[in-house]
Formats: structure tokens, C-alpha cells, sequence
């Protein structure tokens, strides 16, 4: 009988000539969460992944509950008592919190006995404070409450071990707060939790130890008491990524991007006068018209009412090429639909917004050779890891399609960016990289609006900050006099 | 009265194939290949009834014949993740090339076939009850397993583990596949059973009505099927519904014929097919799809 509820040991996984799992242990008691952190491609996925059964490891031993587990599937992973909450839930939107509990689970029984396991949904959801209805449907319920679907449906099979995959990505502030309860109150019934994350304060809030992973080995395991944030960070890249921007107070310069009475489907009334030289910081909880603000600015979407001035001239209906050519460009928040086509190579989707222009193409032909090349030089420049300019995009990480929509908008030398999420799903490492890059188009001149729902990013780049609500601008502050708590309050929708 | 009787009797066939069609769409693959699958089932029924002179030995070639089509359609869509589209229409087109190519093989001439369409089974007392009696109770053998099936498929897909698992592969395979499901086999299955109660709607046609089997005697029933089980928002009540209205504008086609109208029978014959388009239409997109239709698995 070991004193460990899993234990994992010399874990060896590779994928051709990269070794993504370099010979990894890692243990979990009962009755502790352990933080899991890394950056993308540091190994972590791929050792859950091998924990789970979904990938076979080439050496090394896995223990749980004191018993081997090898050549294991999913299904008897489960069995076990291992649970996975995947980062994209695993949920049936269109059935109701009930059946989706009850799908793949014996104890529902053949012929399903629908009302016995409402029951019990009920009384877990109580216990556990949950907040379920057993019979809403998936599709109506926010992210948080969908998640909670999950970590129910694990103690209902009594998993003893939880594996939360970036648990706190899809989830508002408030909600996030909620799951930190939860988890308290699962670790004090004895379970172990294993908590994957990039992000520093979660784990600082709520794990009791922390194993860092690096380049598919183990970076270091320490307890949280005691530990700052930046030891931690540079445990992950090895170099302090978080320090500050200490942005330069260069003088503002004439107005790039004038927005005055912007109305629309999820706006309610936007003014605001961006100068070259400066960053626009937008604040707000997701989906107060951050999206409908930056579609609308990039010519996505059509005003109702308001005008939009690029350098002086009116773009309101202009189209968006009109927009490109006037020096907009554009990083939205959803890169997967709207800025790339992931069937197409690396190097096709540099060359989407601008085909027609040098150095990928004429008013006819296109310029293949000139293409790759350009690809191949700004792949280098950004960082992105694919295997060359003809790789398929849908091959590529998430945090390496972000960097390809980054260095294609910036390489445009624009006058004016508006950039949504601009680091959603990067690591530090990358995260600073992008934030990097946006100050230095500043620093050249141009303007920027950067939306963002983290807030600390927003405060580390604005020069001024803005907050999102309700569709309006609830209050606008200049960086230096910014008070967290007035900005709260604007998020929470009291103006100014 | 007739009239009632004739809209019952032209939408047996058509209930039992959208029946089939529920399981495939709600299992995530389209059910194109309906056609295919009644035809197989039809000429099946008909051969093995006529070389074996039992009626239940014919039954059995259909349930046979329309899953080899099932059969075919799975492994192509769904084993190999071909198009379910251009899959469910190739197998339609390749059923109405080998059933005419089966019928001649023995000597290069179509046997003639004759059959005794199964009789009626009066259910005992409720067949004698005034106007209702005639109109549901006095039917042959496969009208009345169309009107238990609806009723089994929707206890099915609603009380049952394996009814749930169906459906949830139609919403989100990946899903049924991370709570210990093999989404691959769930479809398989489904498609291979979509095409064994769709072979029984065509034996309906051979079996039970005709007599006979003739090239391509299905005559886009199997669209209709298709159809009705989208107008019916892919619930076995709502498919017979549809069944029952297109069955009524057939019905009423042929009726304005006997009056001897000015219009051409084959105008009249288009009626359900316009009504189809005409709900489809109306629908739009707010009939909703199984989320994961036509999606292939990873």
C-alpha cells in the first residue's frame, strides 16, 4: 500500500524524433491539489493523455490506487476512478443536464431510470454547491455552469482523481471563484486534483503544490506556500516573462481612429478618439460588445447608426478591403473561423488579405516562389514551429495559428490595429512575444485598440484604459491614474 | 372513406423507411441512401418469397436485403469517412443497377413474378367497430408493425442507454467517445439497421401491395422518406405525420384522376413531392439538425 493515489514514473512518450514526455514522474496524494504548469508544448497535454489511456507511453510505469495501470483505454481509465474535464467540455448541447450525466454511465441502468438519477444529481449538486437543475438544457446554461456538469458527473462515478485541463480559459471571474469553492471542497472530501494551467495566480490560489514541466521533463515540484509568482514563471520559461512594460510616455500624435456614436446589434452608443502613438486598453467581462466593436470597426459588421473615421476619412460602409488599404488591420478574436483557413498551408494564409499586393501577387498572377519565401522569412521572425510554409494550418497548435494571424496583420505595417484576444490560448512566453511586438508598432507610430478580457494585460500595454459594459464605454482612464477598484466597478456596469 | 384507407396504405412504405432514417441522422449520418435500401429490400422480399413461397422467409430477405445496402453505406461513409452525400446517392444508384442486373441474371429475362399481396388481419371485435374499425383495424401484417415501430423507436431513443448513446453520437461523437462510447460502431450499427427497416418498407411495396417486383419500383419513395423524417423533425411521431399528409396528397392525386380533370396525371402524380418542397421551405433553417450530421469521425 503506497501512500500515493496515482504515481507516475520514468513516463517516456515521443512523436517521431521529438521526445514531447522525456522521462516524467509525477505522484498525487489523496487530499491535495496539484498544480500542473507549463507552456504550450511543454508536455502536459500529452501526459494526461497518457495517464487517460488516449496515448500509449513507450516506457515507464503508471500506479493507481496502488494497482499497474498499462495498455489501458479511456473507458477503463474511468472505471479506475480517473476523471478528465476536458478544456472543451464534453457535453451534448442539445440534451438536457440529466441524460448528458447519464450517457456511457451502468448505473443509469439499460433502460434508463431518468428520475432516480435526477435525484441524485440533485443531491450531489446540493452537497457539493453546484447549482444544477438536473433537467435545463446544456445549451442554455453559461460555460461555468457546463463545467460543473463535468466535475458532476466525475464524483458521481466516484473518480478519486480529477484531471482539469485549463479549467479557468472559458470562465468568467466570478465563475472562476466558484470553481476554486468546488475544488476546496472535493480536496477535503479526499480527492485529488490535478489542475493544469499557464496561469500563475490560480495556481497560487488554490494548489497546494506545484510541478512545473519544461520542455517534456520535470522543471521542479514546490509547495505553493512560500513560492512568488515570478520564481514560479521562470521555473516555466526560464526567464522571467512577466516583468512589466514600463511603456514609454511618448506624446500622442494626431487622431488615427475616430469612433462617435457607434450603434449597433450589442452596442450602445460608442465614442472614442485613438491618437498614433498610443494603445487603447478595452477592459470588460466578454460579451458586453467587444466582438460587435471590433467586427464593426474591421468592416465585418454594419453600424445602425454612427460614424467611423480612418486618418480623417470617413470608412463607415467602406469595405473592408477600403479598410486595408487605409492602413487597418485586424486580429480577431476567433482565429479559426474568421482570420484563417486551416486547410490551406502556413503560406497561403499569409498571403489571404493580400494576394493581390507584393510580394504575393500581381493584379493576376499569383507569386508562389516570392510567397514561400516571405512566409519562410516571417515564420522565422514570429517564432512559428511548423514543419515549413506549405504545413497545413489545421496542423498547427493554437498558440502557433495565433502567431501566424499576428505576424501576417503586423507585417502590413498598419496605421491603425485593432486586435481582439490578440493572446488568447498563448503561454507567457508567446504571450510577451505578441505584447512585445504590439509595443513596438506603437512605438513606430501607429495606433491600437487592444481588447482583451484579461485585465492585467490590458493594464501592463494601455496607455489608456477603457471598460466595456453593456455595450457602452463605462469609464476611460489614463494608465497612470488607473484605480483597479473604479475599474471593477466599471466592469460590474456602474458608470462612471 | 377509400380515401382515408388509400392515404394509411401509400404512407406504410414511407413510415417504415423514415423510421430507418431516424436512426441513421440521429446516429450522425445522413440517410441519402433510403432509396437504395427500400429498392434492395423490395426486390429481396419478392425474390424470396416467390422461391420459397413464405411470405416470412420474404420478410427476412428484406430485413437482409436492405442492410447490405446499410451495410455498404457504413463502411464507405463511415468506415472509410467518404461523403455521406455522393455515399447515400452512389449506393441508391448502384441498388437500381444490381436489382434490375439480379432479376435477369438467370438467363438475361425477368421471371414474372406473381405473389398474393399478404392478406388483411382483421384485429378481433375492433374491426367491427363502425367507421373506425375499416379505417385501423383491418390492415396487413406491415402496416401494423409501421405503427408499432414508431412507437418502439421512440421508447427506444428516449428510455434507453442504448437509445441515448445514438442520439448523443448525432450531437457530439467526440463526447459519447470521452464517456467510454465507440462512436464509430454506434453509427455502423445504425446505418446497418437504418437499411434493414428501410428494406422492410420496400418489401411493404413488393410484398404487400404490388405483388411484383419491377426495376426501380421504389420511384422516389425514399426521398419522400426522407423528407417526411426532416418535415417530422427527426422524431418518429412527427415522421408520421409527415408520412400521413404526403400519403393524403398522393391519395387525393389520384383521386382528381378518376374525376377525369383537365390535368395531367403526372402533374398530379408531382403533389407530394410539391408539398415536400413547399414545408421544407417553410421550415428553413429552424428544423434543427443532429449537431454532428455528416461529420466524419477523427
Amino acid at each position: 500500500m503506497t501512500d500515493h493515489l496515482l504515481e507516475m514514473r520514468g513516463i517516456v512518450r515521443c512523436f517521431g524524433a521529438v521526445r514531447a514526455n522525456d522521462g516524467i514522474d509525477l505522484t498525487v496524494p489523496r487530499g491535495q491539489i496539484l498544480g500542473l504548469l507549463g507552456e504550450n508544448g511543454s508536455g502536459k497535454s500529452t501526459l494526461m493523455k497518457v495517464l487517460f489511456g488516449m496515448l500509449p507511453p513507450h516506457s515507464g510505469s503508471i500506479t493507481f490506487k496502488g494497482r499497474e495501470l498499462s495498455g489501458h483505454r479511456p473507458a477503463e481509465a474511468m472505471a479506475a476512478g480517473l476523471a478528465m474535464i476536458h478544456q472543451h467540455f464534453m457535453l451534448i448541447e442539445a440534451m438536457s443536464v440529466v441524460d448528458n450525466v447519464m450517457l456511457g454511465w451502468a448505473e443509469a441502468g439499460r433502460v434508463l431510470r431518468r428520475k432516480a438519477m435526477a435525484a441524485r444529481i440533485r443531491e450531489a449538486s446540493a452537497r457539493f454547491g453546484l447549482d444544477l437543475d438536473p433537467d435545463a438544457m446544456v445549451a442554455d446554461l453559461p460555460l461555468g455552469r457546463r463545467q460543473r456538469i463535468e466535475i458532476l458527473k466525475a464524483i458521481l462515478r466516484d473518480a478519486d482523481l480529477l484531471i482539469l485541463d485549463e479549467p479557468t480559459s472559458n470562465l468568467a471571474p466570478a465563475e472562476v471563484a466558484g470553481l476554486l469553492g468546488i475544488l476546496r471542497r472535493l480536496r477535503a472530501e479526499g480527492k485529488g486534483i490535478v489542475f493544469i494551467t499557464h496561469k500563475l495566480p490560480e495556481v497560487l490560489d488554490v494548489c497546494d503544490e506545484v510541478a512545473v514541466l519544461r520542455a517534456g521533463k520535470l522543471a521542479g515540484r514546490v509547495p505553493v506556500a512560500g513560492v512568488s509568482r515570478a520564481a514560479l514563471a521562470e521555473m516555466m520559461v526560464g526567464r522571467d516573462p512577466t516583468a512589466p512594460h514600463a511603456p514609454d510616455a511618448a506624446a500622442p500624435g494626431a487622431v488615427r481612429l475616430g469612433v462617435s456614436g457607434l450603434r449597433g446589434a450589442g452596442l450602445d452608443g460608442i465614442d472614442f478618439d485613438l491618437r498614433g502613438g498610443e494603445i487603447l486598453g478595452v477592459a470588460g467581462v466578454d460579451g458586453n460588445g467587444q466582438l460587435e466593436l471590433a467586427d464593426t470597426l474591421a468592416g465585418l459588421r454594419r453600424p445602425a447608426a454612427g460614424r467611423i473615421a480612418l486618418n480623417g476619412t470617413d470608412i463607415t460602409g467602406a469595405s473592408v478591403a477600403r479598410r486595408m488599404a487605409a492602413g487597418m488591420a485586424y486580429i480577431p478574436a476567433d482565429r479559426a473561423r474568421t482570420s484563417l483557413v486551416r486547410a490551406m498551408p502556413v503560406a497561403e494564409n499569409f498571403a489571404l488579405r493580400d494576394s493581390g499586393r507584393a510580394p504575393y501577387g500581381g493584379t493576376f498572377w499569383l507569386h508562389p516562389k516570392a510567397r514561400r519565401a516571405h512566409a519562410a522569412q516571417l515564420m522565422a521572425q514570429h517564432d512559428v514551429r511548423a514543419a515549413g510554409p506549405s504545413a497545413l494550418v489545421a496542423r498547427l497548435s493554437g498558440g502557433n495559428q495565433q502567431k501566424i494571424v499576428v505576424a501576417r496583420e503586423l507585417d502590413r505595417a498598419p496605421t491603425v490595429l485593432v486586435a481582439h484576444q490578440a493572446t488568447w490560448g498563448l503561454d507567457p512566453g508567446a504571450t510577451r512575444f505578441v505584447l512585445d511586438r504590439v509595443m513596438a508598432l506603437r512605438n513606430a507610430g501607429a495606433a491600437i485598440l487592444y481588447i482583451s478580457s484579461e485585465l492585467d494585460e490590458v493594464m501592463a500595454i494601455g496607455d489608456r484604459i477603457a471598460v466595456l459594459s453593456g455595450g457602452r464605454i463605462a469609464g476611460v482612464v489614463a494608465r497612470a491614474q488607473a484605480d483597479l477598484r473604479q475599474i471593477g466597478l466599471w466592469m460590474a456596469g456602474q458608470a462612471a | 372513406m377509400d380515401f382515408l384507407a388509400a392515404t394509411i396504405r401509400i404512407a406504410t412504405p414511407l413510415l417504415l423507411a423514415a423510421l430507418g432514417g431516424i436512426l441513421s441522422e440521429r446516429a450522425g449520418v445522413f440517410a441519402v441512401g433510403l432509396e437504395g435500401m427500400m429498392l434492395a429490400g423490395a426486390f429481396a422480399a419478392a425474390v424470396a418469397t416467390w422461391a420459397s413461397g413464405s411470405d416470412l422467409v420474404g420478410i427476412g430477405a428484406a430485413l437482409a436485403g436492405g442492410a447490405v445496402i446499410g451495410l455498404l453505406v457504413a463502411l464507405v461513409a463511415v468506415r472509410f469517412r467518404a461523403d455521406q452525400m455522393v455515399t447515400g446517392l452512389s449506393a441508391n444508384i448502384f441498388a437500381a443497377g444490381v436489382t434490375s442486373y439480379l432479376l435477369r441474371a438467370n438467363g438475361g429475362r425477368a421471371p414474372s413474378i406473381h405473389l398474393d399481396p399478404l392478406a388483411n388481419w382483421p384485429v378481433p371485435w375492433l374491426a367491427d367497430l363502425p367507421v373506425l374499425g375499416p379505417l385501423l383495424f383491418n390492415h396487413p401484417p406491415l402496416t401494423y408493425l409501421a405503427a408499432a415501430g414508431c412507437v418502439a423507436l421512440t421508447w427506444w431513443l428516449g428510455r434507453t442507454q442504448a437509445g441515448l448513446t445514438l442520439r448523443a453520437t448525432g450531437e457530439n461523437p467526440e463526447a459519447v467517445f470521452a464517456s467510454g462510447g465507440n462512436p464509430a460502431r454506434t453509427r455502423l450499427l445504425a446505418v446497418i439497421a437504418c437499411g434493414a427497416v428501410a428494406g422492410l418498407g420496400g418489401a411493404v411495396l413488393s410484398l404487400q401491395q404490388v405483388g411484383t417486383f419491377t426495376d426501380n419500383m421504389t420511384g422516389g419513395r425514399g426521398y419522400l422518406a426522407l423528407a417526411s423524417l426532416i418535415v417530422g423533425r427527426w422524431t418518429p411521431a412527427g415522421a408520421a405525420a409527415a408520412c400521413l399528409v404526403f400519403g393524403a396528397a398522393d391519395a387525393f392525386g389520384l383521386r382528381l384522376q378518376t374525376f377525369g380533370l383537365p390535368a395531367s396525371s403526372y402533374v398530379l402524380q408531382m403533389a407530394p413531392y410539391v408539398i415536400a418542397l413547399a414545408v421544407l421551405a417553410g421550415l428553413g433553417r429552424s428544423a434543427k439538425l443532429p449537431a454532428a450530421i455528416g461529420q466524419s469521425l477523427e
